[in-house]
């Protein structure tokens, strides 16, 4: 049943950039028992002291509706988008990666850096810190090919994802009528 | 009138509580709002009502607002003062009762710092209220208030904390009006979408074997909503049903009116939610006292769900037709759709659906066995009741069996009579409720409905209610167990009543007077009308101690874990075994 698929979603989420704010997202997720893969925050807009959230989740599509719609609720949050079902997007993730070694392991990680087009951005006699983006998938992979070769440590964003094509944030599903816009409660009454 | 002048932030405070139209406060003076005691010192237009524990304040707020359909106002000391509020707050989340928390604070230069007195007040209450604010400039302290009763109110109502730190309470600054103050994001939906509500009127209208499920959104949205949903419900002929917050949206009196829904609810109730085919859920958050084992809630209906909460919509059961919107809009529009498009309601299948019901009303869940001797607490209620009909009355309750009782036997026939801890089940709610009440209403008649246990636990209010000569009358129903506790052990525990049993107990009629109100006691039958006529004839605060059957249980029961359909109806039905996932459930 499509019901009781868990899957990941990516949820865009505008809120007033406030002291608090942020401690009312998490303390969303984490009182009603909601999944956090990743969370990325940063101010987005100065003059109207907009933040943007970036959180991906994962649930079934009926939690899903339940986080979208509480996240809707906070009385901060000017609207949430679900990247992930209202069309193509963009993801993308920043990652820092330290790796330590000498000789072939060295050439080997710095030829590999070249191929997933990651730069060098601090170098020792033996030692780099590369910087990457890409998808998630990517950096995990690089991250699984840099293991063997000397894997210091990592440091990563988290996604951040915005909607492919002309469409801003304003035109996407707001909060207050997610309940009533989502293709996914189509979908749902048709299985139930 | 000129806003020019400068004013500190207490005299701010004072002034934009004014302009939101509070007249009553309740409160708790300490060291951390000592300049806010001060702006109320030199002020005649708020009157303070001095509580004996915060605990008792934002209770009594709670009732104030619920018995007027207005912001309740309340203002405590920063650290413990704050933290005792922690209950109420979290009770008025769960009932959606607007109400703005005013706490003070450790100047702002010694937030952090572990200070006398000091907690972490917004991060404490963040997740029990609906929105709260750590007030840091003197100059927002008008907006911040202004908002805050704006978010208190609108939407799903809820309640708000504005914590003032004491150095912005003395600082002086500009007013913010409540025109300026206008808030940037918060605007919930009111009107519902056209298309949704037609298709629901079209749904209703062809509905077989309808109900009409109401609760507290009903009453939350205003008198005008009671109103609607009466027409509408009369103009259909269908049957309705109340969640126990919803209670008085509906005349309890009424023919089509089948009582209260869920765990004890009326049968009658329970069966037609089972056996609908077209559930009209208004204002009512499908609840886990209301349906049971959700995988056996309701098979067969088709749902429509109107609520101003979009995250009550396909929380707990998926519905058809879920209307984002207030309830009183929402049902002024419905009744539109139906006037316009001439629907009539299916006379032939409804006979026969109000011909089932009768079936289920004639099984009388109520029923009780009977005595001469010993007073059974469904029998003080009847009582009660008969004494208090057709009077300008108010009930609070605690939590409790006897609060289920009340919610059985005593009926409301408009909205805003009936204020009880729903979500939350606070004991302790019901008397510093009814203190609230008293003080909105001096010349009704407001009477707590108790248990012994639940009282003892805001008992200290019965100072407060002398000091203001509020004639609030208690009715304790007094078993000497923690009653439900005691039920659920009987049926769930083997019989073994660990700590439900209180061996020393005071003596009510003596601690009523201690505290200088009117004691009374009843402890046979013939003596109950009595007391019930002297408790309510007295024109001073009174405590009437009943004492009750102390193995009475409360029937009609949904049995932990099983179906809404599946009720027990007294001591002599069959229990059904519960289910090990059933005893998981509170």
């Amino acid at each position: 049943m499509l019901d009781s698929i868990v899957r990941n979603h990516t949820l865009a989420v505008l809120v007033d950039n406030e002291a608090g704010v942020l401690a009312r997202v998490i303390g969303l997720f984490s009182g009603r028992g909601y999944n956090i893969e990743s969370l990325t925050v940063a101010e987005v807009d100065a003059e109207k002291k907009l933040s943007r959230i970036t959180v991906v989740t994962k649930g079934t599509p009926m939690v899903i509706e339940q986080i979208k719609n509480q996240l809707g609720r906070l009385v901060p949050v000017h609207a949430v988008q679900d990247l992930t079902t209202d069309g193509p997007h963009v993801t993308r993730e920043l990652a820092l990666i330290k790796v330590k070694g000498n000789g072939e392991n060295r050439v080997e990680s710095l030829r590999l850096a070249d191929v997933f087009r990651a730069r060098a951005v601090d170098s020792t006699t033996h030692s780099f810190v590369f910087e990457m983006t890409g998808s998630t998938e990517k950096i995990d992979a690089f991250i699984e090919l840099m293991r063997p070769l000397g894997l210091v440590e990592v440091s990563r964003t988290g996604a951040v994802a915005i909607r492919r094509g002309a469409v801003g944030f304003e035109r996407g599903v707001s909060a207050s009528n997610a309940a009533t816009k989502s293709p996914l409660r189509k979908r749902k009454r048709v299985n139930a | 009138m000129s806003e020019a002048h400068e004013l500190n932030g207490a005299e701010i405070v004072i002034k934009a509580l004014a302009d939101e139209g509070v007249d009553i406060i309740f409160g708790y003076p300490g060291g951390a709002v000592l300049p806010i005691y001060d702006a109320i010192f030199s002020q005649n237009q708020i009157r303070h009502i001095l509580v004996r524990h915060e605990a008792g304040a934002i209770h009594a707020a709670e009732g104030y607002a619920r018995s007027t359909g207005k912001v309740g106002a309340l203002i405590v000391t920063s650290g413990p003062g704050a933290t005792n509020t922690v209950t109420g707050l979290t009770d008025a989340m769960m009932d959606s009762i607007p109400i703005v928390c005013l706490t003070g604070q450790v100047a702002t230069h010694l937030i952090g710092n572990d200070a006398f007195q000091e907690a972490d007040t917004v991060g404490i209450t963040r997740p029990c209220t609906k929105h709260n604010y750590l007030v840091r400039d003197v100059n927002d302290v008008g907006r911040i208030i202004h908002e805050a009763f704006y978010v208190a109110r609108s939407g799903r109502p809820g309640p708000v904390v504005v914590d003032l730190p004491k150095d912005v309470q003395l600082a002086t600054g500009r007013y913010t009006s409540v025109r300026e103050a206008t808030h940037r994001t918060y605007r919930p939906q009111i009107k519902g979408s056209p298309d949704k509500i037609e298709a629901a009127v079209a749904m209703i209208a062809a509905a077989k074997r309808p109900l009409f499920y109401t609760g507290g959104g009903v009453i939350n949205s205003g008198r005008r909503a009671s109103e609607l949903l009466t027409e509408f419900v009369k103009l259909t002929g269908f049957p309705i049903t109340n969640t126990l917050m919803g209670l008085g949206s509906f005349p309890g009196s009424d023919q089509q009116f089948l009582g209260m829904v869920g765990m004890h609810g009326f049968y009658e109730a329970n069966l037609a939610m089972s056996e609908c085919d077209v559930m009209i859920a208004v204002g009512a958050r499908f609840d886990d006292r209301v349906t049971g084992r959700l995988n056996a809630f309701a098979k067969n209906s088709k749902k429509i769900h109107i609520d101003i909460d979009p995250s009550s919509i396909n929380k707990n059961v998926s519905v058809d037709i879920g209307i984002v919107g207030d309830v009183g809009s929402v049902l002024d529009d419905m009744l539109k759709v139906w006037r316009k498009k001439c629907y009539k309601p299916d006379a032939k299948a409804l006979k026969a659906w109000w011909g089932k019901i009768a079936g289920w009303r004639a099984r009388e869940c109520l029923r009780y066995r009977k005595s001469d001797d010993i007073i059974k607490p469904q029998f003080a209620l009847e009582r009660l009741y008969r004494h208090i009909k057709g009077r300008d009355a108010y009930i609070t309750t605690e939590v409790g069996q006897h609060q289920m009782w009340a919610a059985q036997f005593l009926r409301f026939e408009e909205p805003n009579r009936w204020m009880t801890s729903g979500g939350l089940g606070t004991m302790g709610y019901g008397l510093p409720a009814a203190m609230g009440v008293q003080v909105a209403h001096p010349d009704s008649l407001v009477i707590d409905v108790a248990g012994e246990a639940s009282i003892l636990m805001n008992i200290q209010e019965l100072s407060t209610i002398i000091q203001y000569r509020l004639p609030v009358k208690v009715f304790i129903l007094n078993n000497h167990y923690m009653g439900m506790v005691r039920q659920w052990q009987e049926l769930l525990h083997g019989g073994r009543y660990a700590e439900t049993y209180m061996d020393a107990l005071p003596d009510f009629v003596k601690l009523a007077e201690a505290f200088g109100a009117v004691g009374l006691r009843a402890t046979a039958p013939g003596e109950l009308d009595d007391v019930i006529e002297q408790m309510i004839s007295t024109p001073h605060p009174v405590v009437a101690d009943i004492v009750v059957d102390p193995d009475e249980n409360c029937f009609p029961m949904i049995s932990s874990g099983a179906a809404h359909y599946d009720m027990i109806l007294g001591p002599e039905d069959k229990r059904p075994e519960v289910s090990a996932e059933g005893k998981m459930l509170v």
